[in-house]
Order: structure tokens, then C-alpha cells, then sequence
């Protein structure tokens, strides 16, 4: 029983960073219907600019919020740069145009950071909480609260405020939005540093857990992928909950079958969410038009 | 007789009926026509029938043989042909392969053959090539037989669509929109064209917006509004048909008029 | 009488093959040379899967791993000859492509990616992982196929590097030769057309889920033998070979030199695989570089290297 608890526990802390990962797909495949597979590449940065900012002395808090600002600037400029002179492209280019933005951050990200293994230490120190016979560490707390607090801000943000309301109304339909008067390219680039920064902020919150490599961003953005396919794509509920869920069958694979094929639970789920359930928990079916 | 009959056929879209207990038949040789006022449901009873929407309700049936929700391949094998109101052209492909794909069902062969390139793969291209020239001679298109499809002007890829859906050598050939956007003389040449196919023995289904070549080539029509049929009959009763008049022509009425007096 | 541009290709690329050595300062470049035709084979399927049938995959590395691992376990454990190993690496692979094709071709787009995907990566941990059989992430030594030996009873005594050069160039001309044939057949039409149109494809009579399974195969195909061909050379199979990565370089060789044509993709492959063995400062930049060229290409240049210099030139003469 304490073993299955403990398995729980790390399955919902990485699912937390999965749904955060996921909800950054889900943001910008709203306002654009481009699925950024350079998603993972923002929780990478976030991590990374934190551990170097904080290494050359600035304190933990405001290297994480430069990080975190930084991850968003990057994410305008990627959109800027690559998917608005791409609009209109074939989905196939598009694939290739943010796998390659993704491998390209990963490329100067090794040469700038190098490649080692980073940390910075955990916000509350390290001693594990003892919780119903398992441990949590303080940094897991973290991980978990904070990816509640920006479904509850988004939540605020995209029901409440009326840039978030004209996210929305760009999601619908991009054409009724530019016609009220809506700035849509606006729209494209905030989504952006939105999803940039909600990565960011999932990579400063887990890498004093799972630390930061410049290579893990491609791994987290598939799993990031599956759990936003789980849910339902473009869904951010479906996100929380593809995200919670993708972590936690991942804890209970490497616990209880193999630890070796834990990574390989995202991809059975993608396979069998696109075979058995195309929409996803929470998605919702479309025609195609001809 | 009838070549290509529709029983009750309906959809549903989210719960909006967007077409509703339709039913008509076509014989071969017959020109039927589909009018009514835009988001009728022309189109997506075109879809229904012709495979890519799978119905809700109702039959369809080719020669007699059920054929309801059939995958739009096989029901080309079983001789139905179309085309489409905003194009569906291989844009990368020349004018000539445009056609030639048209003769996917003649013309294919094991894949094997293909890549080694033997004398039977050889022959097939050969027969498919010689064929399609003759179908772009037909539609007046032969002199831009190797440009880059998407080269050309809307109205030859009308006549493009044509020529493709005829090279499946249809039994039952469904036109949607052939003249929309076409010049008078176009739209001529594809009065012409049908009914030169349709004098061949092919049932012919067309949409069209055209109401001086509906009310000329017609030998039935069929008026669809809000997704259900409100009209059927001869082009003469259709045109002094009140309910037609108010549901549709409205405006064009005085229109269908000169055309049909 | 007027040759067609499948015999130019043909010739061209026969001819560059044969006259390149004359120019080579070192024997290190038939090695580069033969990774080219290596990578410019594996291409060459893609071309077929993304340049005529328009689907994209993200996992074909994993049938280039199965190639090569086909080369190096067949012989071991079945006892099977080195290059009939690499023809059952070919069979077990297209009915591999044959079993995971047929659902994920369903899928489209986006979802067929990541489907694909998740297939590559799937085989590259089996591979990493089963070390009882694999050898895990060191990789397994694969036996000599003994060909060398053969040729020289013939009297022709070529040193290992000249000999993987003319084979795997051998080897790249048949299947730019069967790929050419492909596209001018019915088979190219069909699949060229589900490209373009797959509504239109389908209401013309095509199986579009038959035809893209067939050119998935196909290319599945292409990419075991270009490993078996890679693990024979090396004598040495890595489940990098697998990989992610490989599979996305072998994507971009494809699209940079032009997705629709077979020479501009192996123009593709020629340049991404010679400038990190030539230019060794590109080694140390080699993701970044190749990110950026993904990038590059597919907003400045859709259609790639040699058809935009085609459409150049040809606006240039005419």
C-alpha cells in the first residue's frame, strides 16, 4: 500500500508538469491550429536560464521570473520568425518548421549550457513529508500547487478578462474575430509567450527534482502531445486531466512492469487514444468539409 | 428504369437537419437537376450519394443494387463519377496527368509491375495517356495537355473536373456547379458536353445555378429548399410551380421565365 | 532522339558516382561517399512516402534499425548468410509497415506524426533496452558478408572502402531507378493524386488507404535495406540508428533537397550527410544547424533545394 501511494504521489508530479506541458500545446493549437512540437523546448529553457541566472548570482526568484519572461520573448520570436511566414503552409511543413525550431533551441541550447546535467535547489529544502505511509518531497508540493494556480489564473484570464475572451473568440473562428475587430496576429503572439511561459514556469518548478539537461525538451513535448490527445486536443480541461493521468500510468509502468519501458506508456496511450478515441476524453467531433 | 435512385435520403449536422427525406430517380440518358437557394443542401446530398457523407437516413441505390454509405471508391467502380463545386484539381499534376488519374480504375495494375517498369505497366500508361488526350480534345483543353494543372483559369479546370470524372467512363455522372463561374461561351460548351454524355445513356445529376441551362438541359428537376424537397417536375411546371417562386427564385423568377417562354 | 528526364536522372547520377573518386584527396571520402548513397537510398523512400503520397512519418529510423539489426541477429542466432539476413530484414520490415500502417494511416497530419513517431521510438528502446538479444546501448558486432572476398576471386581486389562506395552506389541507382519508375506508373498517379486531392483521389476510384499503405511499405522497404547496407559496412548496429533523430535528419535530407523528386532528395542527403563529416566545426553545431535548415527550407523554399534551382533556372532561360 505505501509503495502503491508512493507511486501515486511521483505519478502526479510529473502529470502536473505534463499538463502544463499539455495546455501549452492546447493554447496555441486554439489560436492557430499549429501543434508546436517545440513545446518541451520551454520547460528546458525555463530550467536552464534559472540555474544559470541563479548561478551567476541573482537570487532564486528573480532568475526564475528572467527565465521565465526570457522562455516568453523566445516564444514571440518564434512565432514571429517561423510560423507567421509560414501561414497558410501544408500541415506536413508546419511539422517540420516546429520540430526543427525544437532541435535548433536544443542545438544552442548545448552549445551555449553544454552538456551536463544542471540542478538549482528546491524552494523549501529537501526533506521528504512522510504522507499516508509514502513520502512526498516539498518540491513535489510546489510542482502540484503551482500547476493548479495557472488553471485557476488561465481559467480567470480566458473566462474573466477581455483579451483572454478574444483568445477564445479567435479559437472559434478566426475570421468572425478579425471582422469584430479583433487583432488576431496579436492574439497568435500572446498565445505564444502565454504557452512559452506556462513551460517555463513547469521547468522551474520540476528541475530541482528531475534536474535539466538540454535534451529533454523533445521527450516532454511528446508526452506534453499525448496528454493533450488524452484529453481531447484543444481542450485545456482535457489537458489537466490528460496530463495527470499520462503521469500517473507512467509511475505505475516503471513501478510495477518496467522501469525501462516507463517511457513507452506515452506512446501506447497515443496509439490508443487515436485508435479507440479520436477526440479524446473531452473533445468534440468535426465534419470535414468539401 | 433507373440508373441511380434516392429513398428518404436525410443528415443530420449537430442536431441541424441539414437535408431531410429526399427522393428522386435518374434513367439513363436523363439530365435531372438539383436547384434551390444556397445552404439547400445541394451539395451535401452530393456528398451523401456519392460516398463521402455517410447518411442518416434513406437509400441509395445504382441499378438497383443498395449502395447506401458505400466508400466513394468502390462506388466509382460501380460507375459513379463527379465532380466538385469548389475544385478539387491535383494541382501539382499536369493537365494530361489530371485526366489520366481519372483512369485510376482502368489503368491500375500491381505495384511490382510499377516500380520494374514492365511492358504490361508500360501498356496501361500508354492506353491511359492515348485516352485522356482524346477526353482533353473533347472538352477543348488538348493544347494544355502537359502544363502544371494549377496554371490554368477557372474555367478550363471546370472543364478539367469534366473530362477527369467522364475518363472513369461513369454509368451515373454527378455535376456540381459545372458553369459557376464560366463566360457565356463556357458555359455554352458544357451545355453542349453534358448533354452530349447524356445522350451516350449516362445519368446525369447536376447542381446548378445557371437557371437558363437547368430550364434548357433538364429533363426533370428537383427543388430543394431548407434541405427537403419542396418540387419536382418538368422544367415548364417547375418554373410556374408558386412554392419554387417563393421559396427560390424569388428575384431570378422573372429570369426563369425568358428562359423557359 | 529526345531522353527522358527518368534516364538523365539516371545517367547523371550514375555518372557522378563512377567520376567522383577521380576527385577525392583521401580514401576517407569513399567512406563519406558511401554514407551518402547509404542515406540517399533511405531517402529515396521517403521520397515516395512524403514527395508522391504526401504522409509524413517521423519513424522511419526504427525500419533502418530493423535492417540493420535484421544483419547482425539473423546470422548469430539463425545462422543466415549476412545478405540474406538483410533480405529478411526487408520482408520483416514491410510487414512490420504493413501491421503498424494500416491503423496509423487512418490518422492525418499532426496525428500521423506523432503516431509514427511513437512507432520509431518504440523500436530504438526495444533496442536499447533487450541487451540479452541486442547487445543494448553498445550495439552488437555483425559478421562479414564476405562480398570483398568474393569480388576478389573475380580478380577484382578493391580496398573496404572502395568496395562499400560502388556497392551501396550500386545499390542507390536501383532504387532511384525503381522510384523514377514509380512515379510515371499508374501506381505514382494514384498515389501522386491522393496528394493532391484525397477526396477528388477517391472519388475516382483509388483506395487511398491501400495506396498509402502501399508507399508506406515501400519506404519501410528502402529504409531496412539502406540499414542492413549501413550495418554490413560498419559491421557494428547501434539503436542509434533508430533513433529520433535519425529519423528526423532522414525527413529533412528529404525535404531539403526537395520532398517530390528523387535527385533533389538525394542531393539532400548528400549535403547533410558529407558537410558534418567534412567540415568538423559543423559537427559541434550539428543540431543547430539542422534545425535550422528544417526551418528554412520549409518557409523560404516548400518545394526544396532542386526544384526551386529548376524553377530558377528555367525562368532564367525561357
Amino acid at each position: 500500500m505505501p509503495e502503491l501511494m508512493q507511486f501515486l504521489m511521483s505519478g502526479v508530479t510529473v502529470g502536473a508538469v505534463y499538463a502544463l506541458v499539455a495546455l501549452g500545446f492546447t493554447i496555441i493549437y486554439n489560436a492557430s491550429d499549429v501543434v508546436n512540437f517545440a513545446q518541451g523546448e520551454f520547460v528546458m529553457l525555463g530550467g536552464m536560464m534559472t540555474v544559470f541566472g541563479y548561478a551567476a548570482g541573482l537570487p532564486l526568484p528573480v532568475a526564475a521570473l528572467v527565465a521565465i519572461l526570457a522562455t516568453a520573448a523566445i516564444g514571440v520570436a518564434l512565432n514571429k520568425l517561423a510560423i507567421e511566414p509560414a501561414r497558410g503552409a501544408p500541415v506536413v511543413s508546419l511539422i517540420i518548421i516546429t520540430i526543427g525550431a525544437s532541435i535548433f533551441i536544443r542545438g544552442v541550447s548545448q552549445v551555449v549550457f553544454g552538456k551536463q546535467l544542471h540542478r538549482f535547489p528546491a524552494f523549501s529544502g529537501d526533506a521528504p513529508i512522510p504522507v499516508l505511509g509514502a513520502t512526498i518531497l516539498p518540491q513535489s508540493l510546489w510542482v502540484i500547487a503551482g500547476a493548479l494556480a495557472i488553471f485557476v489564473g488561465l481559467w480567470l484570464f480566458f473566462t474573466r478578462t477581455l483579451t483572454g475572451r478574444a483568445v477564445l473568440a479567435t479559437a472559434n473562428n478566426r475570421m468572425a474575430a478579425q471582422l469584430v475587430g479583433i487583432n488576431t496576429r496579436y492574439v497568435m503572439s500572446l498565445s505564444f509567450a502565454l504557452s512559452a511561459a506556462i513551460g517555463a514556469l513547469a521547468g522551474v518548478l520540476v528541475t530541482p527534482i528531475t534536474l535539466v539537461s538540454y535534451d529533454i525538451g523533445i521527450s516532454l513535448a511528446l508526452k506534453g502531445f499525448a496528454a493533450a490527445m488524452l484529453g481531447g486536443m484543444g481542450n485545456p480541461k482535457g489537458a489537466l486531466a490528460g496530463g495527470l493521468l499520462l503521469g500517473l500510468m507512467e509511475a505505475l509502468t516503471a513501478g510495477y512492469i518496467s522501469s525501462q519501458y516507463k517511457d513507452a506508456a506515452a506512446f501506447v496511450v497515443i496509439l490508443g487514444v487515436l485508435f479507440f478515441m479520436p477526440q479524446g476524453l473531452f473533445g468534440t467531433k468535426t465534419t470535414e468539409r468539401v | 428504369m433507373s440508373l441511380l435512385r434516392v429513398e428518404g435520403l436525410g443528415i443530420d449536422f449537430g442536431g441541424l437537419r441539414a437535408v431531410h427525406d429526399v427522393g428522386f430517380s435518374v434513367g439513363p440518358g436523363e439530365i435531372v437537376s438539383v436547384i434551390g437557394p444556397n445552404g439547400a443542401g445541394k451539395t451535401t446530398l452530393f456528398n451523401m450519394i456519392s460516398g463521402l457523407y455517410l447518411p442518416g437516413r434513406g437509400r441509395v441505390s445504382l441499378d438497383g443494387a443498395d449502395v447506401t454509405g458505400m466508400e466513394p471508391h468502390l462506388l466509382a467502380a460501380r460507375g459513379l463519377s463527379r465532380t466538385f463545386q469548389n475544385l478539387q484539381i491535383f494541382q501539382a499534376m499536369s493537365v494530361l496527368e489530371n485526366v489520366a488519374a481519372g483512369h485510376h480504375l482502368h489503368e491500375k495494375g500491381p505495384v511490382i509491375a510499377d516500380m520494374l517498369s514492365l511492358p504490361s505497366s508500360r501498356r496501361r500508361s500508354r492506353q491511359t495517356r492515348d485516352s485522356a488526350h482524346a477526353l482533353l480534345e473533347r472538352v477543348g483543353l488538348a493544347r494544355a495537355a502537359e502544363h502544371e494543372a494549377g496554371s490554368l483559369s477557372y474555367g478550363a479546370l471546370k472543364r478539367l473536373e469534366i473530362a477527369r470524372a467522364l475518363a472513369l467512363e461513369p454509368r451515373v455522372l454527378l455535376l456540381d456547379e459545372p458553369a459557376a463561374g464560366c463566360n457565356a461561351v463556357e458555359t455554352e460548351e458544357i451545355d453542349r458536353l453534358v448533354a452530349e454524355v447524356a445522350a451516350g445513356g449516362v445519368a446525369v445529376l447536376l447542381v446548378e445555378h445557371d437557371m437558363r441551362m437547368v430550364m434548357r438541359i433538364s429533363s426533370h428537376i428537383v427543388v430543394l429548399d431548407h434541405g427537403e424537397k419542396i418540387a419536382e417536375g418538368e422544367p415548364a411546371s417547375i418554373a410556374r410551380n408558386p412554392r419554387v417562386i417563393e421559396a427560390y427564385l424569388g428575384a431570378q423568377a422573372g429570369e426563369a421565365n425568358d428562359a423557359v417562354g | 532522339m529526345r531522353l527522358s528526364t527518368k534516364a538523365v536522372t539516371l545517367l547523371v547520377l550514375s555518372l557522378v558516382i563512377a567520376v567522383a573518386p577521380l576527385f577525392f584527396p583521401s580514401t576517407f571520402y569513399y567512406r563519406v561517399g558511401s554514407l551518402i548513397f547509404i542515406n540517399g537510398l533511405a531517402v529515396t523512400g521517403l521520397v515516395i512516402l512524403i514527395g508522391y503520397a504526401g504522409q509524413i512519418s517521423l519513424g522511419h529510423a526504427g525500419f533502418f534499425g530493423i535492417g540493420a539489426y535484421a544483419c547482425a541477429l539473423a546470422p548469430a542466432h539463425l545462422g543466415l548468410h549476412p545478405v540474406l539476413a538483410a533480405v529478411l530484414g526487408a520482408v520483416l520490415s514491410g510487414v512490420v509497415a504493413y501491421v503498424v500502417g494500416k491503423p496509423i494511416l487512418r490518422l492525418k497530419g499532426y496525428y500521423l506524426a506523432v503516431a509514427s513517431l511513437g512507432f520509431g521510438v518504440l523500436v530504438a528502446m526495444v533496442l536499447a533496452n533487450e541487451a540479452w538479444l541486442t547487445g543494448g546501448p553498445d550495439g552488437i558486432a555483425v559478421a562479414d558478408p564476405g562480398l570483398r572476398a568474393l569480388l576478389r576471386g573475380f580478380g577484382v581486389d578493391l580496398s573496404n572502402a572502395q568496395f562499400w562506395y560502388g556497392f551501396c552506389g550500386l545499390v542507390l541507382v536501383l532504387g532511384a531507378w525503381l522510384a523514377l519508375n514509380l512515379y510515371h506508373s499508374p501506381t505514382g498517379r494514384a498515389l501522386r493524386a491522393l496528394h493532391g486531392s484525397e477526396v477528388a483521389a477517391r472519388t475516382v476510384g483509388v483506395d487511398v488507404a491501400r495506396y498509402k499503405l502501399n508507399a508506406f511499405v515501400i519506404s519501410a522497404v528502402y529504409a531496412s535495406v539502406a540499414g542492413s547496407l549501413l550495418a554490413l559496412q560498419n559491421r557494428l548496429v547501434t539503436p542509434d540508428m533508430a533513433g529520433f533523430m535519425h529519423s528526423i535528419e532522414m525527413v529533412t535530407m528529404t525535404v531539403l533537397g526537395g520532398a517530390a523528386s528523387v535527385p533533389g532528395a538525394i542531393l539532400g542527403a548528400a549535403i547533410l550527410t558529407a558537410l558534418p563529416q567534412v567540415l568538423t566545426v559543423f559537427q559541434e553545431y550539428e543540431q543547430l544547424m539542422l534545425g535550422l535548415v528544417m526551418m528554412l527550407v520549409m518557409i523560404f523554399m516548400r518545394q526544396g533545394l532542386l526544384p526551386s534551382l529548376a524553377r530558377l533556372l528555367r525562368g532564367r532561360g525561357g
